[in-house]
């Protein structure tokens, strides 16, 4: 009977999804003068809420680039495609987005298993795909780049803050996340990192809830718990998506302040924190590479014309659209450099490229497919902003394999020869 | 007056100060001045410096650091207070309040703080607040103090003890003298008596303290530090087992108030599914139409009768149950109608309304959460005692759940529309034949059962998300409730909801709330194949086709 009732709700959603699609999808130009964008990112299903605003980012960014001339003379155009928040339906798009609509670059997907399950077809095709989202590292491949941030420069810097003097000489760790592959290999290596700084197995308290999880109250009364050894405690959270609205409120509500249990999120940002009050919230913290509080010209210019382009005043920019940003900039540079958007040419000509970050400072594409980009950590505000408290002087280079899991420290990812590979322990020439 | 209480606080090393009053002056400034250094730890010296100087002055200045509103001005690297006045800021000295100009943003740079500063602001205007004469005030500054164990503040407190009058804030200046006793004083007898004090009071934050004490007692097992030792533990004993009480009642609560949401969620079902016997896929939507007309009345309360906004939730419940009813029947009148007898047909039909009314909303309101807004009387929680809170809104949630299953069985027992509906459900043949227009009961059935899972979304915006996804999560776990206790019985609802929500809360701190929700199910599944009707079957003639 369940079983019945999820596959028929699946077929449905697919032929729903599809119907929807085809009427989103621009009707396919085949003119030589025009470059295809293709746009891989959830409209309908639990992601929406976040990735939307990222399929806007890249058709504001492509506007742009139109109004401004075009790229190698022709007009961009954009092909988007909704893959419902269903992670195999990620696939089924890509191939189509390549094969059908022969799109020269794909940007899209958000969580970790949508990127997982579209890697295969990027692959096999050899088409490039950037991913805009922070994430658990352990990967690189030859097709994929990175804008968003690796654990080294997210989770790590944000640990070693708050184990800092200004941070408050955190003690005593609450790891705590979302089931699935990002929180779990994320707090794989933040627990290696903690015991290599001497922190003891009693000291972490590790727990998994799943998505969309809405009631709060056990973790939440655990977790004062357990900060009420008489040992400084802080709240390492990787929760992802609607989960976090009622993880917040149940904070305010029984009145866990950040003076006390402070609690630092890596996938909450100024978009998750639009749906809620934050006056109980001031001071819990986030690690990100971007906040919308950063004052800077480019910055400035950039919330501007994202006003502008959704008119609507009241929206926040975030972290995962400055890496779309980041991505399409250097996109568009290597083309220009390369003179083609042939997949092979623009890759050689990604690395080494340069793009001014919306904070301050140049962020540079690794031979890795990572990015050197500054790392930012700021506390929630009583008006919904997030602003810096600490960051790091230079740029900090994304390690595709982490140091602090014994197994990946070996590996090297370097598409450049002589390694030419996305883990290996010894060059392949 | 004020510069001789000043004076009584903080002892005789600031008499000085007074006497003259340049020096003072001059003091404060350079120590506010101190606030603009870069390192937070610095900072929060600055702060406690500045709150030690016991200045009247300071207190404005460290609410005003608190708040955000000081900041460096970039011509001349002055401190000063900055008021927003749409772009522009007006300022003034924080000392003595004298207006300085107005500056743009982009000519101020704003003081910046972090958790380690808040932390010193708090303990700092702690030390200021004891004399405060709002009992609230006073209050949070001995607890301030508790926390932030500052040794100097010892002399004032006992003072304190002696002459604070207000039976509230006493036992909160006891305790805080206590810690501090405990902590800093070198006179054994003192130390075991505040031990003893602590003891009474219980608490979390008394058993970090106890225990931080416990493995910082140094230097050789003299007869004094082992009867300390042996008073700490007893102490950290007693708080413990008081504590583990406590943690039982909570989850217990815990257990109610999260029977209580499955209860609001499923209840509208009970009767959709448990009366008529349509599989509605689409239930949770209707929950989420209510979510949704609660952010509207909220926010156009908010632009037109902003005095209002607290009571919005109020008046948002019978709009609720009007807007998800009215949709409630028209999907019945439109689609349902016409399959019935067919539960298959019917489980798609309801499936795809159901993705056709999240995209409607998807579309109309955005795919971003909304923000429901708690109002006042439902925000923090209610503390019995040190160590053991309820939420406000979760009690609000229990009582509403029972309201709305009283209202629920009143409309089904008690009404003349109620007596048909059961009619209808028992024996639609013989309804028909007695001139009961059973096609009109059926929409009204629905529509029933659409507005009851209409109020719950109001009751749900206080604790989960306004989004199109919201009544997703909802629909698996009101099938489970519903089949659980009973199809077509809402005694059978209540206790499915009650077993339910208790057995899940009791099981989570033992096996994590992963494993926790599988266990439930893999019960559930067991039971339904020794008992398939549910707890409470409904005896005779049951729902026809």
């Amino acid at each position: 009977m369940f079983n019945l009732k999820k596959a028929i709700g699946k077929l449905s959603t697919a032929a729903l999804v599809a119907a929807g699609a085809f009427g989103l999808a621009a009707p396919a130009v085949s003119a030589e003068d025009v470059i295809k964008v293709g746009v891989l990112h959830s409209l309908s299903g639990t992601m929406a809420i976040s990735e939307t605003t990222l399929k806007d980012s890249v058709l504001m960014m492509i506007d742009d680039l139109n109004k401004n001339g075009g790229l190698l003379g022709k007009k961009v155009e954009a092909v988007v495609v909704d893959p419902a928040s269903n992670w195999p339906l990620f696939a089924e798009k890509a191939r189509e987005l390549i094969e059908v609509d022969k799109v020269d670059v794909v940007f899209g997907c958000w969580t970790s298993v949508s990127r997982k399950s579209v890697l295969p077809v990027f692959e096999e095709l050899n088409s490039m795909l950037f991913y805009p989202v922070q994430y658990e590292g352990e990967e690189s491949s030859r097709n994929v780049f990175y804008t968003g941030a690796a654990p080294n420069q997210q989770a790590i810097p944000a640990v070693e803050y708050l184990m800092s003097e200004d941070g408050g000489d955190v003690k005593r760790w609450v790891l705590a996340g979302t089931d699935y592959v990002y929180p779990r290999t994320t707090n794989k290596i933040l627990e290696a990192f903690l015991k290599s700084k001497g922190v003891k197995d009693e000291d972490i308290m590790i727990n998994y809830t799943p998505f969309g999880h809405s009631d709060w109250q056990t973790i939440v009364s655990d977790i004062k718990k357990f900060g009420s050894e008489g040992k400084k405690t802080a709240v390492v959270s990787t929760i992802n998506g609607d989960a976090n609205v009622p993880f917040y409120k149940e904070l305010g509500n029984q009145g866990l302040k950040a003076s006390d249990i402070p609690v630092v999120a890596f996938s909450v940002g100024e978009e998750e924190l639009a749906g809620l009050d934050t006056k109980p919230l001031v001071g819990h913290l986030a690690a990100w590479n971007y906040f919308m509080s950063v004052e800077s010209p480019e910055n400035e210019a950039f919330i501007k014309k994202w006003k502008t382009f959704i008119g609507d005043d009241k929206r926040v920019t975030n972290d995962p659209m400055e890496a779309t940003y980041l991505g399409f900039k250097m996109w568009v540079q290597a083309v220009k450099q390369a003179g083609t958007t042939d997949v092979d040419a623009v890759r050689q000509a990604m690395y080494g490229q340069e793009v001014k970050n919306l904070t301050g400072g140049t962020a540079v594409m690794n031979t890795n497919h990572h990015l050197s980009k500054p790392v930012l950590i700021g506390e929630i505000q009583e008006d919904g902003q997030i602003e810096t408290v600490w960051n790091t002087e230079g740029l900090v280079k994304g390690d595709a394999w982490s140091n602090f899991i014994p197994e990946s420290a070996k590996l090297t990812a370097d598409w450049t020869y002589p390694f030419v590979c996305g883990g290996c322990e010894k060059p392949m020439f | 007056m004020r510069i001789l209480k000043t004076a009584l606080l903080l002892g005789l090393l600031f008499v000085f100060a007074e006497a003259e009053q340049p020096v003072h002056a001059e003091t404060l400034q350079e120590l506010t001045s101190a606030l603009s250094v870069k390192s937070y730890s610095k900072k929060a010296v600055a702060v406690k410096k500045l709150a030690a100087s016991g200045a009247e002055e300071a207190g404005v200045i460290l609410h005003a650091l608190m708040d955000g509103a000081l900041f460096t001005r970039k011509t001349d690297g002055k401190i000063v207070l900055g008021l927003k006045n749409e772009s522009i800021y007006s300022l003034s000295d924080p000392i003595n309040g004298s207006a300085l100009g107005q500056a743009k943003k982009s000519e101020l740079k704003k003081v910046k703080i972090n958790n380690k500063v808040r932390i010193a602001i708090r303990a700092g205007l702690g030390r200021l607040d004891l004399s405060h004469p709002d009992s609230e005030k006073r209050i949070s500054a001995a607890a301030a103090i508790f926390k932030s164990g500052d040794p100097s503040m010892l002399g004032v407190l006992l003072e304190l003890v002696k002459s604070e009058t207000d039976e509230d804030v006493l036992p909160a200046i006891v305790r805080a003298a206590a810690a501090l006793e405990l902590t800093h004083s070198l006179d054994i007898d003192a130390r075991i008596n505040a031990v003893a004090q602590l003891k009474s009071t219980g608490g979390p934050e008394v058993k970090a303290l106890l225990i931080k004490t416990l493995s910082n007692i140094q230097g050789p097992a003299t007869p004094e530090n082992l009867q300390l030792e042996s008073a700490l533990k007893g102490a950290l004993a007693d708080v413990e087992r008081q504590l583990e009480t406590y943690g039982l009642i909570e989850n217990l609560f815990q257990g109610v108030s999260l029977a209580s949401v499955l209860l609001l969620a499923a209840i509208g079902l009970a009767v959709t599914f448990g009366v008529m016997g349509v599989i509605n896929m689409a239930h949770g939507e209707m929950v989420m139409i209510g979510a949704y007309t609660t952010y509207v009345i909220q926010e156009t309360c908010r632009l037109y009768f902003p005095g209002f906004l607290d009571f919005s939730l109020i008046v948002a419940i019978p709009l609720a149950f009007a807007v998800a009813g009215t949709f409630g029947i028209l999907l019945e009148r439109s689609v349902i109608r016409f399959l019935y007898g067919r539960p298959l047909e019917t489980l798609l039909a309801t499936w795809g309304i159901s993705l056709i009314l999240q995209q409607l909303v998807r579309t109309i309101f955005g795919p971003t959460n909304k923000e429901v807004s708690t109002p006042g009387w439902l925000s923090g929680a209610w503390e019995v005692t040190s160590g053991l809170s309820f939420t406000y809104n979760r009690i609000a949630i229990i009582f509403f759940a029972l309201v709305v299953l009283f209202f629920l069985m009143m409309v089904l027992k008690r009404t003349l529309f109620g007596l048909q509906m059961r009619a209808v459900t028992q024996n639609r043949m013989m309804a028909r034949s007695m001139g009961i227009k059973s096609a009109r009961i059926d929409a009204m059935t629905f529509g029933l059962g659409s507005g009851v899972a209409g109020m719950a979304g109001v009751a749900l915006s206080q604790i989960d998300n306004v989004s199109p996804n919201l009544g997703q999560a909802y629909i698996i776990d009101s099938f489970m409730v519903v089949v659980f206790g009973g199809v077509g019985n809402l005694w059978g609802t209540l206790v499915g909801a009650g077993s339910l929500g208790i057995a899940n809360k009791f099981l989570e701190p033992y096996s994590g709330a992963v494993l926790a929700k599988i266990f439930v199910l893999v019960a559930i599944i067991l039971f339904i194949q020794k008992r398939p009707r549910g707890l409470f079957a409904l005896k005779g003639r049951s729902v026809e086709g």
